[in-house]
């Protein structure tokens, strides 16, 4: 039903100019992965003291408020970069179970990351709770499986 | 001699299976990726705090204190994975560019660790509350920051087979840094 979406990003020139490329699909994945460690900190630094370890000594908000640059920074990198990739090999996507896991947890990651987490750890203190251990466990799951399926879209299909 | 042993290595039946598992090669390579948000990730900050470009309020001491463990967890899984992966096809590792220019950027990468630890870490006690640290702690973050960046990005490269010693011919500055061994 979709599949003429993925088509239609298929035939893009910018689809087209990066599949026809040797190097530029490696370069883009590269700069993809380099948002992926930034991504990884700036999440990590603020899930792991909603657990209680890492910098306990600071406050859950003074934290997240340092880190948010860098996680949206990051979002945006690895946005930009996803999306170049996506439109250089739309078609095989639509095939492939990996990217479908990916861009269906995606948005739930995102969503509750600028909604549950960001309330609960734009609020908290020094203590870390049920609930704040909760938010941190359920953000490092929902990342990890966007990064684990994706991943697994070069290896499947 | 190096050679030999390599071609043995990898020859071995453990390392058969490795390369051509189904699941295991991607799994060990999943983990590999993945671990970068860990390891990268972590040291990434530390790196900006020592350039004072975030978490200025918090003491280094308590960055390299309380986050830097988490770093070396990230560290320890990336050099099993790591190993093993160049354990599953070890010559092919060790005739790739990318995979030798990774090597020395790691050992580069080290050493700027040990330095800043051995030298002006010590005297964090001292200097940890500033928000813009001393120009040697400076100097350690950027290097590193640099360092880690270029072996992300070479060592997803090694993955291409571009400058390969099996695709003749090549440059021959590609033979010689790759090592080939080459007709005359």
């Amino acid at each position: 039903m979709l599949l003429w979406v993925f088509e239609w990003c298929d035939a893009t020139a910018l689809g087209a100019a990066v599949r026809n490329s040797l190097w530029l699909f490696p370069a883009i994945e590269a700069v993809h992965l380099l948002g992926l460690s930034l991504l990884g900190g700036a999440l990590l630094v603020v899930d792991l003291r909603l657990l209680g370890v890492g910098l306990k000594r600071q406050t859950i908000a003074e934290l997240a408020e340092q880190m948010r640059p860098w996680l949206l920074g990051a979002l945006v990198v690895m946005g930009m970069t996803g999306l170049l990739l996506f439109l250089s090999e739309a078609i095989k996507c639509y095939y492939n179970d990996a990217f479908w896991m990916k861009i269906t947890t995606l948005p739930v990651a995102l969503l509750f990351s600028f909604t549950v987490r960001a309330r609960v750890a734009g609020t908290g203190g020094l203590d870390a709770s049920m609930r704040t251990r909760l938010v941190g466990a359920i953000s490092i799951a929902l990342w990890f499986i966007v990064a684990a399926a994706g991943r697994w879209i070069g290896f499947s299909g | 001699m190096i050679l030999s042993f390599l071609e043995w290595l990898g020859s071995t039946s453990w390392s058969v299976a490795l390369l051509e598992s189904l699941y295991a090669w991607p799994l060990l390579e999943s983990t590999h990726v993945l671990s970068l948000g860990l390891f990268v990730g972590t040291a990434v900050m530390n790196d900006l705090r020592l350039l004072g470009w975030t978490m200025r309020r918090v003491p280094v001491w308590e960055i390299t204190g309380r986050l830097l463990p988490w770093t070396r967890l990230g560290f320890v899984v990336m050099v099993i994975t790591g190993l093993l992966i160049f354990y599953s096809n070890p010559l092919r590792y060790y005739h790739n560019i990318f995979f030798r220019v990774k090597v020395g950027l790691l050992i580069v990468a080290g050493l700027n660790a040990f330095v800043f630890h051995r030298g002006v870490h010590r005297g964090v006690a001292e200097w940890g509350r500033a928000a813009l640290p001393p120009r040697q702690a400076r100097v350690a973050g950027a290097v590193s920051l640099v360092a880690w960046a270029l072996i992300v990005v070479t060592g997803r490269m090694i993955a291409y087979n571009w400058f390969d010693c099996s695709i003749q011919p090549q440059a021959d500055w590609v033979n010689w840094a790759a090592g080939c061994v080459t007709q005359p």
